[in-house]
């Protein structure tokens, strides 16, 4: 028992700075060989364009694109911060739903079956024939865009929330009924932990769904954002624009994304931790 | 403690599958009892119904002479598996019985860590499970259940998983934790050596549907060290729990084999 005390603190030291390390590594292998890609990508575009001297119109440099945007970068960040607040909101009304339905598919018994086809069902509306009759019926304000975003990143987070929460099995529910926990006790104890780790992931996938859902609804008609941003220079033939508004597009989503990956660290820091060691 | 004439069978497609077939027993305050049984009998089934998470068909469950068949929250139940949650801490874990009966977080947590060091646990409070052995696991499991300061003490195969060296050492110190503690701890085994080693009885249930075949209580003295395992007693208890369980022709393979994986 001696031996087993005196272990102890000095591996508990060193987990932290095994892990600090490990993150750092494997961030560079993460992030590394895409930019690296993407580099290689640009740089034979660039070649590309100068060697067969293609029209602008029909294909810009990247260092063309570059420019023209850096020329338009006020225009383009008013619109950019147009679709980051739509997705924003509407990713947010997203995850109320979501969180809403899956509770309550969860505390009510037979719900669940009642109620999934039908979400599924609405996973199968051809969200390009559906976004411009929203604008027909609602206007260019912001509710038709928000009802886009809800329509295409509520099912994913509601399904990881409903499976989720069943994730710790029902062996562990019984143990907690044993011990005389009631149902919200058990959820509280188990099924909410339990569901964390799959909403992240699910919140990943909603998240780039959100940013272009956005801009789906935005280029179908809109008076503000990247999308209508968009779909105005491809018709003024600004090819460069349109690939720059597409770059901070990409930009966005990107960024976006890893946000997920700082808030999963900080409300499931266990997870990392266990996936780490077994 | 009074098991009386519970009976339970489950409905399956082909028919209700009988399980339980009249089990009644009467189990004294602070007794250590063991329940052995061929496997897939229904030994866990039996402790479903008695943690209250099983409806019996028919029979009652009376402990202090109160009808408590069906209800939960009267024993400290220690599942097959340790089911710790990775989410919680060595500490948390060990004190959520005590959450949900309503202390407060803080005083909970607190008192897991007191009883920590005791089983062996101390300087690991703030560890995640997935850092422990399963040695370890099993006793942050047992601090668990011991914590809910239950009467009855339900352990399903606490030590199935363990490797033969483990296991006996853990087998010391279940006795240590609850001549201490002295609860009445009701413990499922495959392990005839083992039950023999720490019971004050033995229930023998036969195959399934089971009922109880035999009672055989152990008359050796505690605490119970090596010099146990030679005991005339000790090898006349175990002679005769392999002979029931191997007579009914169903004991299988792992009831008479256990003896040399002790
Ligand atoms: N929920 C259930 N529905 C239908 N049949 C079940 C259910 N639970 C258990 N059984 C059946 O009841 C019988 C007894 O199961 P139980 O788990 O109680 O056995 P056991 O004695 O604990 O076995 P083991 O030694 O493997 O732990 C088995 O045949 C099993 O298939
Ligand atoms: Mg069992």
């Amino acid at each position: 028992m001696a031996g087993r005390r005196s272990l102890a603190p000095s591996s508990q030291v060193s987990f932290p700075r095994a892990r600090t390390s490990l993150a750092r590594t494997s961030l560079a292998r993460t992030v590394l060989p895409p930019l690296a890609a993407l580099l290689v990508l640009l740089i034979g575009w660039q070649l590309y364009v100068m060697l067969s001297a293609v029209e602008p119109r029909i294909l810009p440099s990247p260092l063309r694109v570059v420019e023209q945007g850096w020329r338009q970068r006020e225009i383009i960040a008013d619109h950019a911060l147009a679709t980051l607040t739509v997705t924003l909101i509407g990713f947010g009304i997203s995850l109320v739903v979501a969180w809403v339905l899956a509770i309550w598919i969860d505390f009510v018994p037979g719900l669940r079956t009642a109620v999934l086809p039908l979400l599924v069902a609405s996973q199968t509306l051809p969200i390009i024939a559906i976004a411009p009759l929203m604008i027909l019926w609602f206007g260019f304000g912001l509710l038709p865009k928000v009802l886009v975003i809800v329509l295409v990143t509520f099912f994913p987070i509601a399904l990881g929330l409903i499976e989720g929460f069943s994730a710790a099995g029902p062996r562990a529910g019984a143990l907690l009924r044993a011990m005389g926990a009631s149902r919200w006790q058990q959820f509280r104890y188990v099924r909410l932990p339990a569901a964390l780790p799959r909403f992240f992931t699910a919140l990943r996938i909603g998240i780039t769904y959100a940013v272009v859902g956005a801009i789906f609804a935005e280029y179908v008609g809109a008076v503000e954002g990247l999308g209508i941003y968009m779909s105005l220079q491809k018709n003024s033939f600004r090819t460069d624009l349109v690939l720059a508004a597409v770059a901070v597009t990409a930009a966005l989503s990107v960024s976006l994304f890893l946000v997920t990956y700082l808030v999963e660290r900080l409300v499931v820091p266990w997870n990392r931790a266990g996936a780490g060691r077994g | 403690m009074r098991l009386d004439d519970l009976r339970l069978a489950f409905p399956t497609p082909a028919g209700p599958l009988p399980v339980l077939d009249g089990v009644s027993a009467t189990i004294g305050r602070g007794e250590f009892v063991s329940i052995i049984g061929p496997s897939g009998c229904g030994k866990s089934t039996l402790f479903n119904s008695m943690a209250g998470l099983l409806q019996p068909d028919t029979g009652r469950l009376l402990i202090d002479d109160i009808d408590r068949t069906s209800s939960t929250a009267h024993c400290g139940y220690m599942p097959q598996q340790d089911l710790l949650f990775p989410w919680r801490t060595i500490a948390q874990n060990a004190a959520l019985g005590l959450e949900v009966q309503g202390v407060p977080r803080r005083e909970a947590r607190q008192r897991a860590r007191d009883l920590l060091p005791e089983f062996g646990l101390g300087g690991f409070e703030d560890a995640r499970p997935s850092e422990l052995s399963g040695g370890m696991r099993l006793r942050v499991a047992l601090a668990r259940t011991v914590l809910q300061e239950r009467d009855v003490l339900l352990l399903d195969e606490p030590l199935g998983a363990l490797d033969a060296l483990t296991r006996t050492e853990m087998q010391d110190w279940l006795q240590r934790v609850w001549s201490r503690h002295r609860r009445t701890v009701i413990m499922v085994t495959h392990d005839v050596r083992e039950a023999t080693y720490l019971s004050d009885r033995i229930l023998v249930l036969g195959p399934r549907p089971t009922r109880i075949v035999k009672d055989v209580t152990v008359r050796l003295a505690r605490p119970r060290t090596i010099d146990t395992l030679t005991d005339p007693e000790f090898l006349r208890v175990e002679a005769l729990l392999l002979r029931e369980l191997r007579g009914d022709g169903s004991a299988g393979p792992r009831a008479s084999n256990s003896p040399a994986t002790t």
